[in-house]
């Protein structure tokens, strides 16, 4: 059955080449821990991209119940986490995997970097994915604000002071984050919404897509 | 296909194993999402409650329109909202609670709401048009008469529950 649906869409449009461009291809032996135990640190980039896989399905579920607004954000993210069937479940995966992104990450990063797999040809590659560190901890930053409560009240504000740290345009960047020149409110909080939901995911997706294209255009650098 | 042993090649073997595990995986991180999503539907409505709405010696055979409020709690979200019913006693001592929501579009009916016709409830939106006892005057838009709402007589107050649509053509 799932067979010949299959072969019907194939007949028509051909997305045989195009699945296997992206999931037919050999693994060489010195990144597969089967060979080398020691390989299992290739994994920490794919690991990323699991948990950023997951993060993504649970903050679009968690949007679901959570509003923005500085009366009732901190009471929606209440009634989730207590009233909803495994609110405490899906808040606590993305609240969680916020943590466990910027670790793979690191170690995706300490890798690469141990290894000289960054060298040319792959500096561009390098490049790409400082700027998707810089993306995730943004959005580790953002995200923070959300609930509306004491820490990310506070937190905020620091971040907030950090940004107006900035040589000449610190006051500029700050009053831009923060929507207002001196009050951290509701203009605040829906900035950071926004950005956090739509600005940051959209700026990650693109970088991801030319990360991994790279990737594939150059293949994995070699042994040591 | 038919041969009389078939046998499973490593390929297919580690085939079917990822994708028994990538299913389990891709199935224990859905799962308590989709639940989570679907929550709204599987909750038991707390609606049903019968509220106070008037003293029993009040109510006349003349239908009066009587104002209730009622604490609603909307997930985060709790306000006072206010219902109303057009209630009287008919010929046989019956108390007639009657839902002021037009059967046509929902605006509010009331009694004698036009001076044509003083003994009828009327709809100022469509010209809609009811009897006394709720049923809709043939040839003006409602489909349906007003809907009844469930009541109960206690302690000489009248209590009304949810109001209970009457069907219609």
């Amino acid at each position: 059955m799932l067979q010949r649906m299959y072969d019907w869409i194939d007949e028509r449009v051909d997305i045989t080449p195009l699945w296997r461009d992206i999931a037919d291809h050999e693994v060489p032996e010195h990144v597969n821990p089967a060979h080398h135990f020691s390989a299992f640190v290739y994994c920490f980039g794919g690991l990323t991209f699991f948990v950023t896989v997951i993060q993504v399905l649970s903050g679009m579920f968690l949007t679901m119940y959570y509003v923005p607004d500085i009366e009732n954000a901190w009471r929606s993210v209440y009634y989730l986490q207590t009233e909803v069937a495994h609110g405490q479940i899906v808040r606590g995966m993305h609240h969680w995997g916020a943590s466990v992104v910027i670790v793979m990450l690191f170690l995706h990063t300490l890798r690469v970097f141990f290894q000289g797999a960054y060298k040319k040809p792959r500096e561009l590659n390098w490049m790409v994915g400082v700027l998707i560190f810089f993306v995730m901890l943004a959005l580790g930053l953002t995200g923070y604000l959300l609930p509306w409560d004491n820490k990310a009240y506070f937190a905020t504000v620091v971040t907030l002071q950090i940004a107006e740290g900035v040589p000449l345009i610190g006051e500029m960047a700050k009053t831009l984050l923060n929507g207002d020149p001196s009050i951290v409110g509701a203009q605040t909080l829906a900035r950071f919404f926004a950005i956090h939901v739509f600005f940051l995911p959209a700026a990650l997706f693109v970088l991801m897509g030319i990360h991994f294209i790279m990737i594939r255009k150059q293949g994995i650098s070699g042994p040591l | 296909m038919s041969e009389k042993k078939q046998q499973v090649s490593r390929r297919q073997f580690l085939n079917y194993t990822l994708t028994g595990v990538g299913g389990f995986m891709a199935a224990s991180m859905l799962a308590p999402m989709v639940r989570f999503a679907i929550d709204p539907v599987l909750t038991a409505s707390t609606a049903g409650e019968m509220q106070a709405v008037v003293d029993v010696s009040e109510i006349t055979t003349d239908p009066q329109r009587f104002d209730w409020t009622v604490e609603q709690v909307d997930a985060w979200y709790t306000s006072d909202v206010t219902h109303s019913a057009w209630v009287y006693k008919n010929e046989n001592d019956e108390i007639v609670p009657l839902s002021p929501t037009c059967t046509h579009l929902g605006c509010s009916v009331s009694w004698a709401g036009n001076e044509d016709y003083p003994d009828q409830f009327y709809c100022p939106c469509h010209d809609g048009r009811y009897q006394k006892d709720g049923t809709n005057v043939a040839d003006t838009p409602p489909p349906a008469p007003l809907a009844l709402y469930e009541y109960e007589v206690r302690d000489g107050t009248l209590y009304l529950g949810q109001p209970v649509p009457r069907g219609g053509v």
